[in-house]
């Protein structure tokens, strides 16, 4: 029996519950390596003077220092995605742009001599005015941070699809919602993390390191290094503590690092602690957008305006500014909103770069356009549902093209809306709202749906770029993935890939593929998934994002998998006297349909190609290892009138909750939660759950506690897990999961992504609810009890005279 | 993230601390709980040339009941002060309060006397010996002298306890017949230091509030039996001489709002738990 | 009265799982440091070293404590029971099968504080409520699983202690 599609237990757990995972902290070192700690810079903005390091190199057990102009000489600055001069070196020089931004390196002995010599550095700064707000930065007086490109805007365009002008003017109403989404970011336990080698007889470089991809930035890191790509070879860890996109930012401490273990002559281990993790790892974008809808007298929607500002931090990080386009392809969400007018403005600004966190972009563009939504119905005096539903993408129009070119594959979003509605028991809740409001209490319903893209396509970042800008550059566009099985001189089954998991269970998920094709327990098949750019097969789309692996490694694995299935068929077929595509696999025995009792062993068919190569069936190649390259067709470049199918395959989330707001203290408590999937057919469907129930928390993270914030000069206020917040088992109720599955034909298996969307609906899913309970027209997050609280308490009572 | 050096002393006894404490002076820490102080040390908020732990000192982990009030040793953990069999009975307050302070895993480690010592500004122990008129006592080479709460914590982070003394014990006034208790707090999540947290005690006669995690140490008030609009009154008089600022947990007039609010429902807490 | 000199590094001996057990070190070294790289008793991880995430929760002579947040020095001497402690000869045990028959973990970094918190305080709580469970789960931070198998690992392995030490 096979057990795809089936909640099996992992095969990763035995030996994380037994304490045997090997993550990058646990990793054995060579003699001799040295453990790194970064200087940072104090200042959200200054002019760097002078770095005088020889207190610190004077310290027994310090290795070396290394600052700016040991990046000038042995590397460039990395490349960025828009056409500016922006220059971001990995250790600053000359000047600092952000608090936290790395200034100098220690190489020691350990890690606590390296902290002692930090404090021996003497940095000279000139500190400079600090900006921190998107529109503020692009005010006449504000500090431009990069003197080369001349602006803090560092990318403006505009887009036009149908025709917007006529449908807002032809429109019954206009309702215009202003958001702006906070910075969050999803913070794994395990901080950042890498083992860097320089071996000066090839000029070569070897890191070890969770960086979980895309592998398009192993050429923007191999350059940094003024080294061709098979010089730089990037390794990763067998497990890794987390990372929902952002261990994607440990690439810039690689190159860093990379330099340090050049100039101190020997291996070089950096761990991350938690300070610098929460003031410079990485974040989330914050955006203001500014949504405005052509309304019908019905609810329908004609045509979207959005006015999007998003703030990427200092520098434009690769691959910003993807956050910004990722969801560009669909930002009428699943929606059939024909006309459609945007104009994105990127900026920089003091805080910390941005880059890949759970949800990409899918959060700002959805807290948007659900709060939209939802603004849509109160002013119409409408069903927020109904408003929903009228809206929705209708079954028969599948796939449709969406106005900005997302092909929407498969799915029927009112049949699932409908379904979630009934099995989550919408009306009860309607009528405990009610009951509650009834009793003078603040109760409100939320809604939220989406859809949430998975598999991008590598092209969708060009579309920052002009038509003009594109057919210079060459096109760009697919999302290669790669698999290999192999079946060895006994019988067993290996696996590998380029899915860099970071915590998710592939392993076990692609055992279960493997095994499906072959007729093998997940047992019989082990899967290996450390990879090595130098000796696997891999493409710039490799790596761990975008929700890509259920779509398209797992679609590579099956095809592989089948390809040796194919050829075990052929070489049965003799021996059974059957044709090949009467041959089949189960529970490792091998036989033609029709005729069980007549079985082989697998293990005794698949020696036969290592041991007797002579005995195949003419044409039969000698060898049962097989890698299958997977890229969906439907993935091209962006068009000339700048459409683009951003993903593979877009799943439908339909959510609603219950919240109830306490008068006396603000705080916002989710009474129920109900999230409604279609994410196309489930590889295993326990390990699917796992990912909405992760992202749900991520989400009640950013809807009520999360924010990396700063002052307005600069500084940075979260630094700590005391005060940046993340929710426990007591802020996290248990949302009830429903699921409507309709395979994809987008994808091998039929699959699609799943572990972003719950980031993308539920922050916005809880603000409708708390705006329906408070009667509110805005409302930013996270939904703070003071931020509450300040709205519903009214006048404060004056103080008592004296 | 690594504590910078320091010398490490484990005296064997209380004399030994004392002495070494008089050697040191404002170079040394003591070390007890760490659930406060470690964080700091790895930090590198603080860089004591010297670190005596305490944490292990023989007999002072008891707790004695002595009628009027309870006396809690310099080691004892909170967890143990929570687990004390009659410790809902003779301090009511307390017991309210334990279980909102940080977590199992720290509770276990953490002191009485570290966490008074400390005397953070929304620690949820020093509010409760402040609202209920304990003492303080302290230990030096040159004596023992006993401070009342008042006296003991002088502002933020900051005590009347010397260089050379260390906090050898708190005591916590146990219940007075007839009298009611209740304790309240808003923290952002479970375990959190409290946004606001409020104590209250009813009496026969009069109510006693106290306020933590708004001024720079708790602020205690004792009122007639007020009801009606002169507590909110009251309240709103406290809520407003606490000088609250802003910070990235909430604004300063969120913070006298609670006070107002949830003073109003300790005390009628506190009135409903009168016997 | 013991003196460590800051400078030198100093000889502990711990009992680690039942087994002694010794190493080097300053008196500044935290004892999560020294249980991973002294001793190479890698299973419990690291996650933010000023005691928020509970990751490095180990027992110290029985009671959960966060070994970020104590001196391998204040070691010396005790007991310290870690992840690794947990399975006997390779077989899980009870509460590891419940973690992972419920999904209770992903990325498995988190997990091993959470074991050793459980492992202490069912021992003292064998019949938790959830409200219960997630109070003392509160000490601990987990990124991708939203607590709820968790939650239900711990419930059950409670259930199923009960159920096999008779009424």
């Amino acid at each position: 029996m096979s057990t795809l599609g089936t909640a099996i237990e992992r095969v990763e757990d035995a030996a994380l519950l037994m304490g045997r995972g090997r993550y990058i902290d646990d990793m054995p070192v060579a003699p001799g390596t040295g453990h790194a700690a970064i200087l940072r810079s104090p200042h959200p903005h200054a002019r760097l003077l002078s770095i005088d390091t020889e207190a610190a190199l004077a310290l027994p057990g310090v290795h070396a220092v290394v600052t700016g102009e040991d990046a000038r000489a042995w590397s460039t600055p990395f490349i960025v995605s828009v056409r500016q001069p922006m220059e971001h070196w990995c250790i600053a020089i000359d000047r600092v742009r952000y608090a936290g931004e790395p200034v100098a390196i220690v190489v020691a002995e350990d890690r606590y001599r390296a902290e002692d010599a930090l404090a021996l550095i003497d940095v000279r700064y000139e500190p400079l005015d600090a900006v921190v707000d998107p529109e503020a930065t692009l005010g006449a007086d504000a500090p431009v941070l990069h003197e080369k490109v001349g602006s803090n805007l560092v990318s403006e365009r505009s887009f036009r699809y149908g025709e917007p002008e006529a449908a807002f003017e032809a429109a019954a109403h206009t309702v215009t919602t202003t958001v702006r989404y906070p910075r969050n970011s999803c913070t794994p336990i395990e901080c950042l993390g890498l083992i860097a080698a320089y071996d000066p007889g090839e000029d070569a470089y070897d890191v070890l390191s969770h960086f979980q991809g895309p592998l398009t930035l192993h050429p923007v890191m191999a350059r940094a290094l003024k080294v061709p790509g098979p010089r730089f070879r990037l390794r990763s860890v067998p497990d890794s503590g987390g990372s929902f996109g952002i261990k994607q930012a440990v690439f810039p401490l690689i190159v860093a690092m990379a330099l340090a273990a050049r100039k101190a002559a020997r291996p070089v281990k950096w761990i991350e602690d938690r300070l610098e993790h929460l003031l410079a790892a990485t974040s989330a974008t914050n955006r203001m957008t500014r949504i405005e809808a052509a309304v019908e007298a019905d609810g329908r929607i004609a045509s979207l305006r959005l006015d999007q500002l998003e703030d990427c931090g200092a520098y434009l990080r690769a691959p910003e500014p993807a956050t910004l386009y990722r969801n560009h392809g669909n930002l009428t969400g699943p929606y059939c909103i024909p006309h459609l007018a945007v104009n994105n403005r990127v900026v920089v600004t003091n805080k910390t770069p941005t880059g890949l966190n759970r949800g990409f972009g899918g959060p700002q563009l959805y807290y948007a356009l659900e709060r939209l939504m939802q603004r849509v119905a109160v002013t119409l005096g409408l069903d927020p549902l109904d408003v929903i539903k009228r809206n929705l993408v209708p079954a028969d129009a599948m796939p449709y093209r969406a106005a900005a070119g997302a092909v929407l594959d498969a799915g029927d979003f009112p049949a699932t809306l409908d379904h979630g509605a009934r099995e989550g028991a919408l009306d009860a809740l309607r009528v405990r709202r009610d009951a509650a409001r009834a009793e003078g209490r603040l109760y409100g319903i939320g809604f939220a749906a989406a859809v949430e893209s998975s598999v991008s396509n590598m092209g969708y970042i060009t579309t920052v770029l002009s038509a003009e800008e594109r057919r210079k550059a060459g096109p760009k566009d697919g999302a290669v993935s790669h698999a290999t099985v192999a079946v060895d001189p006994l019988g067993a089954v290996t696996v590998t890939a380029d899915s860099i998991p970071q915590g998710q269970g592939h392993r076990t998920v692609l055992a279960q593929v493997v095994g499906d094709a072959l007729g093998l327990a997940p047992a019989q098949v082990t899967v290996a998934l450390e990879h090595d750019t130098q000796r696997d097969p891999w493409s710039i789309a490799a790596g761990n994002y975008s929700s890509r692996f259920s779509g398209a490694v797992a679609g590579a694995a099956h095809l592989a998998a089948v390809r040796v299935r194919e050829r075990l068929a052929r070489i049965a077929s003799q021996q059974l006297n059957a044709r090949p595509e009467d041959v089949r696999f189960e529970q490792g025995r091998i036989f033609a349909a029709g005729n069980p009792g007549n079985d082989l062993d697998f293990r005794r068919v698949a020696s036969l190609v290592h041991w007797s190569p002579g005995s195949l069936p003419d044409g039969v190649p000698p060898a049962l290892r097989e890698t299958a390259r997977w890229t969906p067709p439907q993935l091209t470049p962006p068009d000339d009138d700048d459409r683009i199918n951003n993903s593979a395959a877009y799943s439908f989330i339909f959510d609603f909750c219950g919240v109830e707001v306490d008068r006396a203290t603000g705080a916002v408590a989710i009474d129920r939660y109900v999230t409604t999937h279609d994410t196309g057919r489930r590889l295993n469907p326990a390990l699917v759950d796992g990912q909405i129930r992760g992202a749900f928390a991520h989400a009640v993270g950013a809807a009520f506690y999360e924010e990396l914030a700063y002052s307005e000069d600069g500084s940075f206020l979260s630094g700590t897990l005391a005060d940046y917040l993340v929710p426990t088992a007591c802020e996290v109720p248990d949302p009830q999961i429903l699921h409507r599955d309709i395979p994809t034909p987008a994808t091998p298996l039929g699959a699609k992504g799943v572990g972003e969307g719950n980031c993308m609906t539920t922050p916005v899913c809880l603000a409708n609810a708390a705006a329906d309970a408070l009667g509110v027209e805005s409302l930013d997050l996270p939904l703070t009890p003071a931020r509450i609280g300040d709205l519903i308490h009214g006048p404060e009572s004056t103080p008592p005279r004296p | 993230m690594k504590p910078a050096l320091f010398d490490y002393l484990r005296p064997d006894d209380e004399e030994e601390v004392l002495e070494a404490l008089a050697e040191a002076g404002d170079d040394a820490r003591l070390l007890a709980g760490g659930q406060t102080l470690m964080p700091m040390l790895n930090m590198r908020l603080v860089e004591p040339a010297v670190l005596i732990d305490i944490s292990r000192l023989p007999g002072r982990a008891e707790i004695e009941d002595n009628g009027n009030f309870i006396e809690v040793g310099e080691t004892v953990t909170q967890a143990s002060l929570e687990s004390w069999p009659t410790l809902a009975e003779r301090t009511p307050l307390l017991a309210q309060a334990l279980p909102l302070l940080g977590h199992v895993q720290t509770r276990s480690r953490g002191t009485v006397c570290g966490s008074i010592a400390f005397a953070d500004p929304s620690a949820e122990l020093p509010l409760c010996l402040a609202t209920l008129g304990g003492e303080v006592v302290l230990r030096s080479r040159s004596g023992t002298r006993t401070l009342p709460a008042a006296e003991f914590q002088t502002g933020m982070l900051s005590t009347a306890c010397r260089e050379d003394e260390m906090v050898a014990a708190v005591r916590f006034p146990t219940a007075e017949p007839g009298a009611g208790y209740a304790f309240t707090e808003f923290a952002r999540r479970h375990g959190d230091f409290a946004v606001v947290a409020i104590a209250a005690i009813a009496r026969a006669n009069g109510i006693r509030i106290g306020v933590g995690g708004v001024a720079e140490q708790p602020v205690v008030r004792d009122w007639p039996l007020l009801a009606g609009s002169a507590l909110d009154d009251a309240l709103n008089a406290l809520a407003w001489s606490l000088d609250a600022a802003d910070d990235v947990h909430a604004s300063a007039r969120y913070r006298r709002e609670l006070v107002r609010r949830l003073g109003k429902q300790t005390v009628a807490a506190a009135l409903e738990a009168r016997l | 009265m013991k003196r460590l000199d800051r400078e030198s590094r100093h000889r502990v001996a711990l009992t680690l799982n039942g087994r002694e057990a010794n190493g080097w070190a300053e008196p500044r070294m935290l004892l999560s440091d020294f249980l991973r790289h002294e001793l190479g008793a890698t299973g419990t991880h690291v996650g933010c070293e000023h005691g928020v995430c509970g990751a490095c929760t180990v027992r110290l002579d029985g009671a959960p404590v966060r070994a970020c947040l104590t001196l391998a020095v204040q070691a010396d001497g005790r007991r310290v029971d870690t992840v690794e402690g947990l399975a006997s000869n390779g077989e899980l045990n009870d509460l590891q099968k419940a973690f992972r028959r419920h999904h209770a973990l992903q990325c498995g970094f988190c997990t091993a504080g959470i074991l050793m918190s459980l492992d202490a305080w069912l021992e003292s709580n064998p019949a938790p409520d959830e409200g219960e469970v997630r109070a003392l789960l509160s000490g601990h931070l987990c990124r991708c699983t939203g607590y709820t198998g968790i939650v239900a690992a711990a419930l059950d392995a409670a259930e199923a202690r009960r159920r096999e030490d008779g009424p």
